[in-house]
């Protein structure tokens, strides 16, 4: 019996107004209390007679109860995204479209949208929980108690490689803030100051979150990611382009607007690609004036450069400010090459993947090493010679 | 409903630099004084930009994690915070006075009550005082002690200095200790001769910083020869120059610090009930009933 006597009074209170919910209806008419569900009608009912036809609707009961009283909230992202999690239709989706995920799930492997659930079928899929992505992160929602397949819903979370992994593998956690000290360090242990890099570690698990504890977690792994993806979806996000934030720029970044715009474009490419970030840009250089490098297929959208973005920046904006000159050094053919294949591995992240003993690769450390050692002056220099002095 | 904001600066490069952003917030979470709590950063995420939308509360009281009225809380973060009717002079500020001014962020729709950072309220007076307690492990400290409060000081900002002055002065109003002066690393007098501006033998040294970092841990220890190189440490005492030096690390990370959040979030009319003698309760405070002091905060690298 999970329909319980407040569920009665609070239904039988409010049909007054008329509720309309998840395609459970209840209303008030002179003729006693009528109501309908996709599969059933009731009308001209008694006190007495609303209490039994409650029950043989019970899933619809207890899942208006669930949306309308425990998580409530109409209208905010948080609801729109718990609703997401477990398919339901959302009730601010302008387009009427099927639930999809964040555009774009970052995985070219992943599964089209699916289609939204109604409530029978999403309480058969709770059962077995239903599973989503966001970013790196799997969740998982399901029934705090599946034998009873009660209203209530609880939430899992892990990193996506995880996915098939073992509970007891994995480090176990209930408080939404152990999820900052996951998301600072990458699995090397390093220092992680973008969010939304694609570097989470593995190797630990958020079970049976309450929605507000969900959506919290998420908040620290994913900054206002959600609040975006809600605006994403409402059709306001707000986009601030590259010069209107360069011009913002105050103190030591007043000088990122002198960035030249084809420097902006190969920022956008150095710094806002899939590989690097999970968020997909939707600035550009000014409106109506776009990047002409792909903003990504990241999930979440990126409505402004971000401040590690106007960091570099203002670095760039400084080394661009430089002339350029002609240089002449002596190399071989290879050796040429080798500079190419180091800038490469630096910047693919790739030197840790180097054998040891790989000389063949160009940025082996021992052929790095053995060029420095055959082209640096005692100073530490490249032997150059500037030919426009 | 009513959200509290702290806003801090972060870093791109320390992770450490947002540990006591995350430490008051916390604190304030579990007085349950507000329905949601968020921290937001210059320099990390959530960024000012983003915070105001992720909280569903209409009221948003924003209190900056930051020691001095000046660029960041009169220039940044207003700006960042899309408080577009903001003006320095809704503060009517002497540059050690703010309290709060009530704006709208504009990208949210919600009402902001944009309070003076934390560094400039009174409540700031009890946690240098709890600071110099908690180093020295000894609740009553003051008689026979000197202390010394440390800022960075500028020639860009004059409230930069004004704000460790004026501490300074309070907690010599309370004879409760033998001397207490103000010292700079970047203006005189510097904290570099600290034993000279004292006759105690005993001095407690305490940087009002928000966070320990290359200044706390690095540049001012060495500076007064509390040790040869920070990576090797240093003791609390400290003997220099026949003076005890108790340094104490950024008072930033003082758990009474979250008090302060309190205030600055009720001066502007957050309703907080009896949070602030929770606070006072989990932490121990120098003011507090109880008059212990809390333990386990961090004195040094080296200690």
């Amino acid at each position: 019996m999970t329909v319980t006597a407040d569920d009665i009074e609070t239904l039988a209170e409010r049909a007054a107004s008329g509720i309309a919910f998840d395609g459970f209806r209840v209303a008030e008419t002179d003729d006693g209390y009528a109501l309908e569900t996709p599969e059933n009608e009731w009308t001209g009912l008694e006190d007495a007679d609303l209490e039994r036809a409650l029950e043989a609707c019970e899933e619809y009961v207890t899942n208006w109860r669930y949306w309308q009283e425990t998580v409530g909230g109409a209208g905010t992202a948080r609801r729109a995204f718990l609703r997401w999690c477990e398919r339901a239709p959302l009730e601010d989706d302008r387009t009427g479209a099927s639930p999809g995920g964040p555009v774009g799930s970052g995985d070219s492997n992943s599964p089209a949208p699916e289609e939204p659930l109604a409530v029978a079928d999403r309480y058969d899929a709770l059962g077995e929980g239903i599973d989503r992505r966001w970013g790196q992160l799997a969740i998982t929602t399901r029934f705090l108690d599946v034998d009873d397949r009660d209203y209530e819903r609880v939430y899992d979370i892990w990193h996506v490689d995880d996915a098939d992994a073992d509970l007891a593998a994995l480090e176990v956690h209930d408080d939404p803030r152990a999820a900052r000290e996951i998301a600072t360090y990458d699995p090397d242990g390093r220092y992680r100051p973008l969010k939304t890099a694609p570097t989470l570690a593995t190797g630990w698990a958020f079970t049976g979150l309450t929605g507000d504890e969900l959506v919290e977690t998420i908040g620290f792994f994913y900054p206002a990611t959600i609040a975006n993806w809600h605006r994403e979806r409402r059709g306001n996000l707000d986009v601030d382009h590259w010069l209107e934030t360069a011009q913002r720029q105050t103190g030591i970044y007043d000088v990122v607007d002198e960035l030249p715009r084809e420097a902006v474009a190969w920022m956008a490419e150095a710094c806002c690609v899939d590989s690097q970030c999970l968020r997909r840009r939707e600035w550009e250089y000014d409106e109506g004036d776009d990047i002409d490098v792909d903003g990504g297929d990241g999930p979440f959208p990126c409505r402004e450069p971000c401040s590690l973005v106007i960091a570099a920046a203002r670095t760039w904006a400084i080394l661009e400010s430089e002339d350029e000159h002609a240089y002449r050094l002596e190399l071989t053919t290879s050796e040429l090459n080798q500079l190419e294949e180091l800038i490469d591995a630096v910047a693919e992240g790739r030197t840790d993947e180097i054998r040891e003993a790989d000389v063949t690769d160009g940025a082996n450390r021992y052929r790095a090493r053995y060029l420095r050692a055959k082209r640096f002056d005692e100073n530490g220099a490249l032997e150059a010679t500037k030919l426009d002095d | 409903m009513q959200a509290l904001v702290v806003a801090a600066h972060g870093s791109h490069l320390n992770p450490d630099a947002s540990d006591p952003t995350y430490a008051h917030a916390d604190t304030v979470r579990e007085t349950g004084a507000f329905d949601e709590v968020r921290e937001a950063f210059w320099k990390e995420e959530p960024h000012f930009r983003e915070v105001i939308r992720t909280v569903e509360s209409d009221e948003v009281f924003v209190v900056p994690l930051f020691i001095s009225e000046g660029y960041f809380t009169e220039q940044v973060i207003p700006r960042e915070l899309r408080l577009e009717q903001w003006d320095p002079d809704k503060w009517e500020s002497d540059g050690t006075s703010a309290s709060q001014v009530t704006l709208e962020a504009t990208d949210a729709g919600k009402t902001i009550h944009y309070c003076g950072p934390v560094g400039t309220h009174d409540a700031m007076t009890d946690v240098i005082v709890q600071r110099a307690e908690t180093a020295t492990e000894k609740p009553g400290v003051g008689e026979g002690f000197g202390l010394a409060v440390v800022g960075h000081g500028t020639d860009r900002n004059e409230n930069s200095a004004k704000a460790i002055e004026y501490h300074t002065e309070r907690i010599r109003e309370r004879d409760r200790f033998d001397e207490v002066k103000a010292l700079f690393m970047d203006e005189e007098p510097e904290v570099d001769d600290v034993t000279e501006y004292f006759e105690s033998e005993d001095v407690v040294v305490v940087p009002l910083f928000v966070a320990d970092g290359y200044h706390t841990q690095e540049d001012i220890p060495e500076d007064m020869a509390l040790t040869e190189d920070y990576r090797l440490g240093w003791d609390v005492p400290a003997e220099v120059d026949g003076h005890r030096i108790w340094y104490t690390g950024a008072v930033g990370t003082e758990d009474l610090m979250a008090d302060v959040l309190l205030e600055r979030a009720a001066d502007a009319g957050a309703d907080i009930g009896d949070a602030r003698e929770t606070v006072r309760k989990l932490v121990g405070s120098a003011t507090g009933a109880d008059g212990e002091p809390s333990a386990g905060t961090e004195t040094g690298m080296g200690d």
